[in-house]
């Protein structure tokens, strides 16, 4: 089941990943003990002439043991995701590369800063539903919407953010592979949710500074 | 007055019987288990609606933007020749979860089980108020009304999802419904009340109406699920009718709690639907877990599996659902540190749901079992329930649900947990239907309603694991238009077949329950050999249910107990020698 993955691209995508895996596995293994009992339980103990089943409340011994184990799993499960977590979503790495997203019905807006690096300057440049990015280098990105709540979704770097109107939220990623990758809204918006998407590009540096520069000198 | 109560308890069928008018009877009822068929009647019609919904959806999701068979006569704008744009796509999926939720399972597992159950396993006459018990009924009917009302308004239905975001939901021109959405909250608020009637009168009914003996120990698991599922309603329909209130008012009145143009905060329309929304869960899933426990004990022949721990795990499910909202917003733009925290207590909140598991395998093991179809739809539950509730175990962790949040992961989870109740639903049909109609369900015909529907939901809805794997978003109109989806298309395919199957196998029951209303063979008092107080009632009771009330003497799964020679020990059987130790207890 876990090929269908998309391929990572991302510095965390692994780190996800890794936890996804083991999730699977436990929660495999999990399934098959149970699945397993029931159908043995169900074949040896189905009615037959002259048994009678036993009389039995329980066992307090069991009834602990598969609490605590479940327990201990499952709080360790928690302990190993704290990290990845903060990292993701608490901890952005600085970062000299900024963008503005914003989302509309049914559109993301990509704001540039322009060759002077601020943003709410003459030269800032704005796409729609294209963001070109160097690979190799942190991008931090300030998430915005201007109607409704729409979803940033990149399958392939495993980030997801949710757009709320009234708020910048900050997402960053770092891709390691250059290429084109979907990013679709993933939170419903309204009658064209769907086919909201637009691409992320990831250029190799000196590919990225090509296209910035064609780009700045179209604007001028 | 003394002589009319006497002769109601004495005579309780007969005295009634003469009074009552066809209305009073079969319409106005106070009585707790007309009302319980009625909701059962009520769901069951519901079920068709969100089923052919979902056909709907399906058949678009596997060849988008083709004509769905059978849907040309739906005019312009909602379909165009059959069809479906993605308006009318979204509207269906909001209508076919709010149905399902609102109107399927709460009024068969909660409106009328918990009438018909309630009263009858704690032997009592009927609920503490039945006029308000009826009351409960015709607003929840009122509110079924209303909520259908929506395809007949110029818009169409409801189209935000039936968690209704703001500001998705709060001004018409993101969504272009107007009527549409008005109705769903309107609706949903004649919904609260029903349930808020219906869990004061099951609290009430479950404090003070239990018959001698009857100690909450002895309770059956179904009751103690049903009792805690109506102080959750009680506690948590109160906040979704707040909010549905704040909402109608930013819709109508020109208010802005929810939207930030006003100064408004769109996630705290989140904070509260979820609020009520993750204990909404456990008032769904509760009742299909005690239906579970009590059908696995009856048809193993042998006591529940620790039976305190059941109840207690029931218990600490009911207000760890409290601390566990956050867990469906962890992208949302909430403090990630929250996050934290909601993943802590989402992943201790699975500790009581694996504990049930583990003691329904206890509950076989050793047992006698009778593969009865109650049996094997309870059994299906639980195999359904195991899967959906590993599968929840992914999403917990906060950074994998950054990847599954919103895809066809959660969809494949939620329907393996609800939708699984179907199959907990089924079970409590096939199992009290003898009680209800007073006739035996055909048994050959629910075993094959059984395996058909098996092997198709689990067809239908484990194939969706791996589009949400694959990244396949939710509530998406046309997966096809994504690059990255395109080699998923198959799956959708196939899902889309095996869920028109799963439809076509409930013809089986369909075909099964109308026949047996009439021509079912005639059930006797107590055809499952069980043990509970229902089972002393006559098949079905006359109105007071019971001629005298009875007294208990023990808990309700003493199955195989050596004290006797049958392999069933009624909860009001005296024994002799015992009787007077057990009446002390």
């Amino acid at each position: 089941m876990m090929s269908w993955l998309p391929e990572d691209v991302s510095t965390f995508g692994g780190e996800i990943d890794h936890l996804f895996y083991l999730i699977y596995y436990i929660t495999g293994a999990a399934f098959i003990l149970v699945t397993v009992l029931m159908i043995l339980f169900l074949i040896i103990y189905r009615e037959r002439e002259g048994r009678r089943a036993t009389y039995s409340h329980g066992n307090t011994a069991l009834e602990i043991t598969w609490t605590i184990i479940p327990a201990i799993v499952f709080i360790s499960l928690s302990f190993m995701s704290v990290s990845s977590w903060a990292k993701i979503k608490r901890h952005a790495p600085p970062s000299d590369f900024e963008l503005q997203v914003t989302a509309k019905q049914f559109n993301w807006e990509v704001l540039y800063p322009g060759p002077d690096g601020k943003f709410g300057t003459e030269d800032d440049f704005q796409t729609d539903n294209d963001i070109h990015v160097p690979v190799h280098k942190v991008i931090r990105i300030h998430l915005k919407s201007r109607d409704v709540i729409h979803s940033f979704f990149l399958p392939n770097l495993r980030l997801k953010q949710d757009a709320v109107p009234g708020r910048d939220i900050l997402v960053w990623f770092e891709a390691t592979k250059p290429g084109k990758y979907e990013l679709p809204c993933a939170e419903l918006c309204g009658f064209g949710h769907s086919g909201m998407r637009g691409w992320l590009y990831v250029h190799a540096p000196e590919e990225y500074q090509k296209w910035a520069q064609e780009t700045w000198a179209q604007k001028q | 007055m003394s002589d009319s109560v006497a002769a109601t308890a004495a005579h309780a069928a007969h005295a009634h019987h003469a009074e009552l008018s066809f209305w009073r009877t079969y319409i106005f009822s106070t009585d707790h288990k007309m009302i319980g068929r009625q909701f059962l009647f009520l769901g069951l019609f519901m079920l068709v609606i969100g089923g052919l919904l979902a056909m709907t959806m399906r058949w678009e999701l596997a060849w988008p933007e083709t004509a769905v068979p059978g849907l040309g006569w739906i005019p312009e704008p909602y379909a165009y020749g059959g069809i479906i744009p993605p308006q009318t796509y979204n509207a269906f999926f909001t209508m076919h979860a709010t149905i399902m939720i609102f109107f399927v399972v709460m009024p068969i597992m909660v409106g009328c089980f918990g009438n018909f159950l309630i009263p009858l396993m704690i032997g009592a006459g009927d609920m503490a108020f039945p006029r308000l018990n009826m009351l409960s009924f015709w607003t929840g009917l009122v509110s079924g009304i209303v909520m259908l009302a929506g395809f007949f308004v110029p818009g169409g239905p409801a189209a935000s999802g039936w968690t209704a975001y703001a500001p998705l939901s709060a001004a018409t021109a993101y969504t272009g419904v107007e009527w549409g959405q008005h109705l769903w909250i309107i609706s949903l608020m004649f919904l609260g009340a029903s349930s808020l009637m219906g869990s004061i009168n099951y609290i009430t009914t479950i404090v003070n109406m239990r018959a001698p003996g009857m100690s909450y120990f002895r309770m059956p698991l179904v009751i103690w699920s049903l009792f805690i599922t109506a102080i959750l309603l009680l506690l948590a329909l109160p906040v979704l009718t707040a909010a549905l209130a704040m909402l109608l008012f930013d819709r109508m009145a020109g208010t802005s709690f929810f939207l930030p143009q006003g100064g408004g905060e769109p996630l705290l329309w989140q904070h509260l639907f979820w609020f009520f929304g993750h204990p909404e869960v456990y008032v769904l899933v509760l009742p299909a877990m005690g239906v579970t426990s009590d059908i696995l004990s009856t048809f193993s022949r042998k006591p529940i599996f620790g039976y305190h721990a059941m109840a207690f795990s029931m218990i600490s499910i009911a207000f760890l659902s409290w601390i566990v909202w956050g867990h469906h917003m962890f992208v949302s733009g909430m403090n990630p540190l929250l996050g934290t925290a909601f993943m802590m207590s989402t992943m201790v909140i699975a500790i009581p749901s694996a504990i049930k598991t583990f003691n329904w395998l206890g509950t076989l093991w050793g047992g006698s079992i009778r593969f009865t179809s109650p049996m094997l739809f309870a059994l299906g539950f639980v195999s359904n329930f195991l899967i959906g509730g590993l599968s929840g175990i992914f999403m917990a962790s906060t950074p994998v649900d950054i990847f599954i949040h919103d895809t066809y992961y959660i969809v494949a989870h939620f329907h393996y947990v609800v939708a699984g109740i179907i199959f907990a639903l089924f079970a409590a049909v096939y199992y009290w239907f003898p009680k209800m109609f007073g006739r035996m369900m055909n048994e050959p015909l629910g075993k094959i309603h059984f395996v058909l529907t098996y092997i198709f939901f689990n067809a239908t809805f484990f194939p969706m694991h791996i589009l949400g794997v694959g990244g396949h978003m939710r509530r998406i109109y046309n997966p096809t238009q994504y690059e990255f989806l395109q080699p998923l298309q198959g799956i959708n395919v196939f899902i889309t077949v095996s869920a028109f199957i799963l439809g076509l196998s409930q013809i089986p029951f369909v075909v099964n329950f109308f026949w047996s209303l009439f021509g079912g063979k005639k059930a006797e008092k107590n055809p499952w050999q069980a043990n509970t107080l229902e089972w002393t009632a006559a098949s079905p009771p006359p109105h007071g249910n019971y001629e005298a009330t009875p007294t208990v003497y023990r808990g309700a799964y003493e199955y195989s107990s050596p004290l006797v020679k049958e392999d069933w020990l009624p909860q009001n059987k005296l024994l002799e020698g015992g009787s007077a130790a057990a009446r002390a207890h």
